[in-house]
């Protein structure tokens, strides 16, 4: 197959495109801008429709009126904006629309920095916006990984009538890497019309209504347990993770995305140097593999997390171990990156039984 | 019965919940007449929003998105983009459209969507019981103005419709009012042209009605009638804003 050499913020658009994504509703914000602008040039080659919103309040309600209508439909932004889009995204949560609504997250709290973080991953998994919901959260770790999983994304959306988010960083965003395309007729689209969607009420049939709004209070508890039925469903079918020399590991290290990317080579270093380490990479971070976690770490003697964060995908680990053994934490901030040599040392040092990390 | 006077077939049957002399079932019912008339029931998707009317689908036979409180005129462009050949209008209250959803409204008329917004002004907040709404009068009293609106720390009722006229996007901007019968009938005559306008594609298009809303003014019903009539008209000068040309 040929290659193209993509970055990561575009690779997401095209793979929108090829997915049958032909609604973006999207606002400026550094660091994933070019996906817009991809948007801007390519979805009127596809008959499609880009607007640039006048906030990223107008963008995600103009998802669910998309979505509304039973049309793919995306939106992205990063931090700021992402925190914006809460309210919508708990509406789009509760009346079950599909959508695909990405977040290349930056440096926060606050204005923070655009630089590449990690520090949206409680605002991703736990919520964000209000109520008992769930998001389908994605973490890709390279360009390919983007664009495969933007397509898993809007599969996943339609499949559970659920919002998924797709949760990258401002390195993965930015950087350029090649892709292979996935040949159309490998890649599935919705046919017809969806059974729920507003169309207007054509030929008569009874009127269909899009609403999170459940007034008397049995109703809903009822919705609020039907969302937790398939949210079970979602966390017995769709776990993904990835195993990277986790066989005979004394230390996992466990990461997402960016730090994955690092952790992955600290891997390799120690490897060669006959050390026993390897790394467990959730590739859905909800549903969290937590069990599956917890089986590969049943031999190890330590746990080391990686995060571009302060420590927030570190508590689901914690969880996912009950205490078992020792997890350690090593994570930087503000836009600045987990640094190899350091990490490299600190495993070294784990090992000798020299402690540290936490 | 009087001649011409039968339930709109629109119409669900759902007894509405509506306070006794509210105008909210005045505006249902010239919607849903006008819809009919035009034959368009089969193409037009309505978007509620959240106010007393926020269970307007009950009693409309259409299709219907329930929107977050402001955000209704932004769901209709999702709409309106992904199935342009639909008929799509909002039913906004003055909190809704005025207030929290201004960012929103502008920029829906800006852009000049094809949608049709219902814009029911009761100069208060009817649903969390009656607040200032950014329509209330210089003087009134609300729960949160108990002294009268005090529009050197309030501010001034904003008119919106005037507002959004002066956007080249808005093709079609009326204020009707709905105290009377001949006032019905005008304002039913503006929906019909909201409507075409859209139908026309012409842009955006907006009708503002001056709404009673007895219950959180504390008058009974044919008092609100009078205060709306005496009060609120001055403020807000009823009229066509903005007509095209070939939309009668
Ligand atoms: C984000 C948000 N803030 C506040 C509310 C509470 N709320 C519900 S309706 C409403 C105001 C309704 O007033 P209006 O739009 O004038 O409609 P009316 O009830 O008068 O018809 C408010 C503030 C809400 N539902 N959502
Ligand atoms: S509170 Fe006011 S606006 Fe709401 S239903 Fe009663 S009269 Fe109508």
């Amino acid at each position: 197959m040929e290659k193209v050499l993509m970055k990561g913020n575009e690779a997401i658009g095209e793979a929108a495109v090829q997915a049958g994504c032909r609604f973006f509703f999207g606002y400026p914000i550094t660091p994933q801008t070019e996906l817009p602008e991809y948007m801007a040039r390519r979805l009127p080659e596809v008959g499609g429709c880009f607007l640039q919103a006048e906030s990223e309040i107008g963008a995600i309600n103009m998802v669910y009126g998309a979505a509304s209508c039973g049309e793919r439909v995306m939106t992205s932004s990063s931090g700021p904006g992402i925190s914006l889009k809460q309210e919508g995204i708990s509406y789009l949560a509760g009346a079950e629309l599909p959508c695909v609504i990405v977040n290349i997250m930056r440096g926060g709290p606050g204005l923070g920095n655009i630089g590449a973080a990690q520090a949206d991953y409680l605002q991703a998994v736990k919520g964000g916006g209000h109520g008992d919901y769930r998001l389908l959260v994605l973490a890709p770790a390279s360009v390919q990984e983007l664009y495969d999983l933007t397509i898993t994304a809007f599969d996943l959306a339609d499949t559970y009538r659920n919002p998924v988010m797709i949760l990258g960083d401002g390195i993965l965003g930015q950087m350029m890497e090649p892709v292979v395309f996935r040949p159309a007729a490998e890649i599935k689209k919705p046919a017809g019309e969806k059974e729920w969607a507003v169309t207007g009420r054509k030929g008569g049939r009874p009127a269909r209504l899009i609403s999170s709004l459940h007034i008397v209070p049995e109703n809903l508890e009822k919705h609020v347990n039907k969302l937790m039925e398939k949210y079970r469903r979602i966390e017995e079918k769709e776990k993904r993770w990835e195993e990277y020399h986790t066989a005979d590991a004394e230390v996992l290290l466990v990461a997402y995305g960016t730090s994955a990317r690092i952790a992955k080579g600290a891997v390799d270093r120690l490897r060669r140097e006959g050390l026993a380490v390897g790394l467990f990479r959730p590739i859905t971070l909800w549903p969290f593999p937590a069990a599956e976690l917890a089986a590969v770490a049943e031999n190890c003697r330590q746990v080391l997390v990686v995060e571009m964060s302060a420590g927030q995908m570190v508590e689901d680990v914690r969880l996912a171990l009950g205490g078992k053994l020792p997890v350690h934490f090593y994570g930087r901030t503000g836009g600045m990156l987990p640094d190899l040599n350091y990490l490299v040392q600190l495993v070294r040092e784990l090992i000798k039984g020299g402690g540290g990390g936490e | 019965m009087s001649k011409g006077f039968r339930r709109p077939k629109l119409y669900t049957g759902k007894p509405m919940h509506y306070c006794p002399g509210c105008t909210h079932g005045i505006i249902h019912r010239l919607i849903a007449e006008v819809i009919e008339e035009l034959g368009v029931e089969e193409k037009t998707i309505g978007v509620g929003s959240v106010g007393c009317s926020v269970f307007i689908y009950e009693y409309l036979d259409l299709d219907f998105i329930q929107a977050a409180h402001g955000r209704a005129s932004a769901v209709a462009t999702g709409v309106k983009r992904a199935r342009p050949d639909t008929l799509v209008f909002t039913y906004q209250g003055d909190g809704d459209l005025a207030a929290i959803g201004t960012a929103e409204i502008v920029h829906c008329a800006v852009r000049g969507e094809k949608i049709t917004v219902f814009f029911i002004n009761n100069a208060i907040y009817g649903m969390t019981g009656g607040q200032m709404a950014p329509t209330t009068i210089a003087g009134q009293k609300t729960t949160t103005t108990p002294f009268g609106r005090d529009v050197t720390t309030a501010g001034y009722p904003i008119r919106m419709t005037e507002m959004l006229a002066t956007q080249e996007g808005t093709a079609y901007a009326a204020r009707v009012s709905v105290h009377d019968p001949r006032h019905v009938l005008a304002a039913k005559k503006a929906v019909r042209r909201a409507f075409l306008t859209q139908q026309q594609g012409l842009g955006f298009s907006i009708v503002e009605f001056l709404s009673a809303c007895p219950t959180n003014w504390g008058m009974p019903p044919r008092d609100a009638l009078k205060w709306l009539a005496e009060n609120m008209i001055p403020t807000f000068p009823l009229g066509e804003i903005k007509k095209p040309e070939g939309v009668e």
